[in-house]
């Protein structure tokens, strides 16, 4: 394979305008990383993108195993794209395990870049291959390329002093090489960046960069492929970009929202997959003031947010699924306070442990009805990546302007997913105003002048936010039944009638503070999909695919999951059929039809993996075409 | 935070307009009482302070106080309290909750805020019963007792709060009780200036479902027999003319003994700022229940960086470092590219 003869000059790259590539291999081999330094180059010039980290629950599954397989899929083009892509072009897998765990979701002639090294007879029988799939002509609709990744990385880092088992933690640096090499990848952000990231480690990042280049120059010198590929820069509208994730869009747009209310901002938080990274971004910005606090367990996590809340912070707390449950009685606590507590849920599948690195929709109906006595409460969804920091923002703004907690909704799909953000002018952002209490808001009947901290503004029906220390406004509040105004404790039936059907009314009324259903409907059409959160990118891609056939669709992504926006009922009595595409058995469609008796039909998947593009359009034409 | 002095109050200031609700004769009154008697000579601001507590009878102590005030969820003070503390370190956050709440559904917070050393003032009034839920035994119930839900004699090897606030790693442990009102004052000053969790344990008698359960210790004309007052720097000695003294064994056991036959110098001599909690711990284990003399006063005093104003430095020192965080610069943090 060594060759000192000049590069071959290839003929001019082919030019694709799409592709997508995963990236496969144990949960120790770094594909995430791989993954992700591939996605940074291709944002950094200038393609669309959208990713897909697929890792297993176990940190360290058995090696060599398929629960072991960790994956990274991305998708670049030259034009707006919405997902990850639906069958990938490019498979690099690291053992056959990689390949066998992924090969079932490969596009019919797709390329294989197999690391042979490790497809010895122990490695292919842990991955449950009786016979080599090398060999056995069981690939024959695909394109193998047999790479010795692993021998040919020990070898370039020999000459550098790493030993064979050190250096063969580098080849995932060759696999990003030799894709670097296949899709014209610029190559000295990547070398810059592992000068960076490994900078304490100097022989690491030594082997590192010498793999990279060593698969960089396998693809240009060995005569094994035909040509390499060129995804040119996607159009994008004239602005500033860069690279986020859903949890750091989430964590940042926090960070946004405390600044735009002029609150400090307090993060109670406990733990848990996949949420942990908003805390491990947010405990990174001390310099916002942000008061980051790892609790003893998810109970504490909501509860001390819930007195940062009561001295005046914006208070939240961070979960998933598990977590969720065991804040339902803290949450219901600040439904009867009415305190402002915003509740971030990242899904992930359920119940119970369930699967915790895959994704799912199906905490709606807990979000929406997982709290004993009636305890109604905003819910917002988040619907790609970047639309984490949007949402974020407006989840505070309505629990600090309606003094409640909200529940804001991701998922693992979202929160480990990647796209290009545009960024957001953040002086424009509009202002929220905690307008906390100053004086007394009542006078007695013998004339003081007393705080009622259960007086309500006649629009919002929120109550005054008095934070302690302003004299005067000495309170007590409880999760004990109020009386409505003075807010003293009450057992008064009829008072608690009363005090039901304010908290519900306030709830209700937000729906006035919210924009009208946002509909792409170009022309009349008669089906209507319906769904939130982050089915957003197959099921605009599904509605794009089905208008591209001449059909006519209608598509609208709610955001705001309770209250609807007002005209929610109105857009469904438009179209004669409605379809709510749901990771879970059909929730949203539940509390559509039951709120407005209309027949949407639910189309379901709960394997932990997105929609497909491929099958929304199947099941929009289905219905299209479907004879009642 | 204002530098103006502080309004002169009086025991009627700090008391709410609200009726108190316990039994006649709970020894919660007697608690309320010696706070809102002590409060005005604390120097502190009605607007500043902060009663939050959990469930139980004990838990409705806030609503007695005319200041800012919440009562929670069974077990959850200790945790919001440290959302308030650790945000607002102007404010002056009390904790009351009782044996049931704090050490059974809550003892999880109460750990944690003790060993982070979160700066607040707990006061658990143990009454080794539950009394809200109608006399069930609690986590401080001696084993054998008989409730409602134990016909037969309770199984439970009770918890001794002392020892497991010590334990926990808690800077400041006391204990009190309900029947001697300045000796609680005493107690609840010397919590209350502590910066850091301070953990006080008050003995209070529940006449309804518990009576009496430390009158063999408690009662006036046992006191002086049965209750060994430790003062800092004092040899630890009681009983009518301190007839009584602790000692400590060359095995390091500790134990009560005539003070004459072994004279003053050989008497254990208080120590509540040791670093080591062992002789605090070994103080706590001398009576197994109140039927035997035991230790009431501070156990353990000792300074530690308390927890808020360690997350207000991290602060500081990053804003001094970074310079105050700008929003643009955070959303470019990461590597951006412009399209024209
Ligand atoms: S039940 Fe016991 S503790 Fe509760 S108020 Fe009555 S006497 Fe006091």
């Amino acid at each position: 394979m060594t060759t000192t003869e000049e590069p071959r000059h290839h003929a001019e790259p082919q030019q694709v305008d799409r592709v997508v590539i995963r990236i496969a291999g144990d949960s120790g081999d770094g594909m995430q990383l791989t993954g992700d330094r591939f996605t940074e180059t291709s944002a950094l010039f200038g393609n669309d993108l959208a990713t897909f980290p697929d890792f297993p629950a176990e940190i360290r599954a058995p090696a060599g195993t398929l629960a072991g397989v960790s994956a990274f899929q991305v998708q670049i083009s030259d034009h707006d794209i919405l997902t990850p892509g639906d069958a990938p072009n490019v498979l690099v897998a690291m053992n056959p395990a990689a390949l066998r765990a992924n090969i079932g979701v490969m596009e019919n002639g797709a390329t294989l870049l197999v690391n042979v090294d490790a497809f010895d007879e122990r490695s292919l029988h842990k991955a449950g291959y009786e016979d080599n799939p090398l060999t056995d002509n069981s690939l024959s609709a695909f394109t193998v390329f047999e790479v010795p990744m692993t021998s040919l990385t020990q070898e370039v880092c020999k000459e550098a002093g790493v030993k064979p088992r050190d250096a063969e933690r580098s080849k995932n640096f060759f696999a990003l090489g030799l894709l670097s090499w296949l899709y014209n990848r610029p190559v000295e952000p990547t070398i810059e960046w592992i000068g960076t990231k490994f900078a304490e480690r100097p022989l690491v990042s030594e082997a590192n960069t010498r793999a990279f280049r060593a698969g960089y120059h396998f693809g240009e010198t060995v005569e094994l492929f035909e040509a390499t590929y060129e995804v040119r820069p996607a159009h994008f509208d004239p602005g500033e970009y860069t690279q986020v994730t859903g949890n750091q869009a989430l964590a940042w747009g926090l960070i946004a929202a405390a600044r735009l209310a002029g609150l400090p901002l307090f993060l109670g938080s406990y733990p848990i997959t996949p949420a942990s990274d908003i805390l491990h971004e947010l405990s990174r910005r001390k310099e916002f003031g942000v008061r980051t606090f790892q609790a003893e367990d998810e109970i504490a996590g909501v509860g001390s947010a819930l007195g940062a809340a009561f001295g005046g912070s914006l208070g939240v707390t961070t979960t998933s699924g598990p977590g969720l449950d065991l804040k339902s009685e803290a949450i219901g606590l600040a439904i009867n306070l009415e305190l402002s507590l915003l509740v971030v849920d990242i899904q992930r599948g359920g119940p119970s442990t369930g699967l915790p690195t895959k994704a799912e929709q199906a905490d709606l109906l807990h979000a929406m009805y997982g709290r004993h006595g009636e305890a109604p409460l905003p819910i917002v969804a988040a619907k790609t990546p970047a639309h984490c920091f949007e949402a974020a923002i407006e989840a505070a703004r309505l629990a600090i302007t309606y003094r409640t907690p909200v529940i804001l909704l991701s998922d693992g799909y979202l929160a480990n997913g990647a796209e290009p953000w545009r960024l957001p002018d953040v002086d424009a952002l509009p202002r929220i105003d905690p307008a906390f209490a100053t004086e007394p808001n009542h006078t007695s009947a013998d004339g003081t002048a007393e705080f009622w901290p259960y007086l309500r503004d006649e629009v919002t029906l929120a109550r005054p936010w008095a934070p302690p220390g302003v004299p005067g406004l000495e309170h007590r509040i409880g999760g004990l039944e109020k009386a409505d105004g003075s807010g003293n404790v009450s057992y008064d039936t009829v008072n608690h009638e009363r005090m039901v059907h304010l908290r519900n009314d306030k709830i209700a009324g937000i729906a006035a503070s919210i924009p009208p259903v946002d509909v792409d409907d170009e022309d009349g059409a008669e089906l209507l999909v319906l769904a939130w959160g982050s089915t957003y990118g197959a099921v605009a891609a599904g509605v794009r695919r089905v208008r591209a056939r001449g059909q006519r669709v209608a598509h609208a992504h709610l955001v705001h999951l309770n209250p609807f926006p007002r005209d929610l009922g109105d857009v469904l009595r438009r179209y004669s059929k409605v379809l709510v595409p749901e990771m879970n058995l059909g929730q949203l469609s539940r509390l559509v039809r039951s709120e407005y008796l209309v027949d949407a039909r639910s189309l379901n998947k709960v394997q932990g993996v997105p929609f497909r593009a491929a099958e929304i359009e199947a099941a929009i034409l289905s219905h299209l075409g479907g004879a009642e | 935070m204002t530098t103006t002095a502080v309004p002169p109050t009086t025991r009627k200031d700090w008391a709410s307009d609200q009726e108190v609700r316990w039994c006649p004769g709970c020894g919660d009154y007697s608690i309320l009482a010696a706070l809102q008697m002590l409060l005005p000579d604390l120097g502190v601001r009605r607007e500043n302070t902060v009663f939050l507590s959990g469930i139980g009878c004990a838990a409705r102590f806030p609503y007695y106080m005319s200041t800012y005030g919440l009562h929670s969820i069974h077990g959850r003070a200790p945790a919001i309290a440290t959302g308030l503390a650790t945000t607002r370190p102007d404010l002056d956050v009390w904790v009351v909750t009782g044996d049931g709440d704090a050490l059974s559904i809550g003892g999880n917070h109460l750990i944690h805020a003790l060993r982070r050393n979160v700066r607040m003032t707990i006061l658990m009034f143990n009454n080794q019963i539950y009394g809200l839920t109608k006399g069930q035994y609690s986590p401080t119930s001696e084993v054998a007792k008989v409730t409602k839900s134990t016909p037969f004699g309770s199984l439970d090897t009770p918890f001794n709060p002392v020892s497991l606030a010590l334990g926990a790693e808690a800077s400041f442990v006391a204990r009190t009780h309900d029947m001697d009102r300045q000796h609680m004052q005493g107690v609840f000053r010397r919590a209350h200036e502590h910066d850091g969790a301070a953990f006080v344990e008050v003995y209070q008698n529940c006449n309804v479902f518990n009576d009496g359960a430390f009158e063999k210790i408690t009662g006036r004309e046992h006191r002086e027999s049965m209750l060994i007052p430790l003062v800092h720097g004092q040899p630890i000695r009681f009983g009518p003319e301190g007839t009584w003294g602790v000692v400590q064994q060359p095995d390091g056991r500790l134990e009560i003994v005539e003070a004459s036959t072994v004279g003053d110098a050989a008497l254990l001599v208080h120590d509540e700022s040791r670093e080591d909690p062992g002789l605090a711990f070994a103080l706590s284990r001398l009576s197994r229940g109140p039927y035997e003399p035991t230790p009431i006063g501070v156990f353990r005093a000792v300074p530690r960086a308390e927890y808020g104003a360690e997350m207000s430095r991290q602060i500081a020192v990053a804003q001094e470092r970074r310079g105050l965080g700008d929003l643009k610069t955070l959303l470019r943090s990461g590597a951006t590219w412009s399209v024209e």
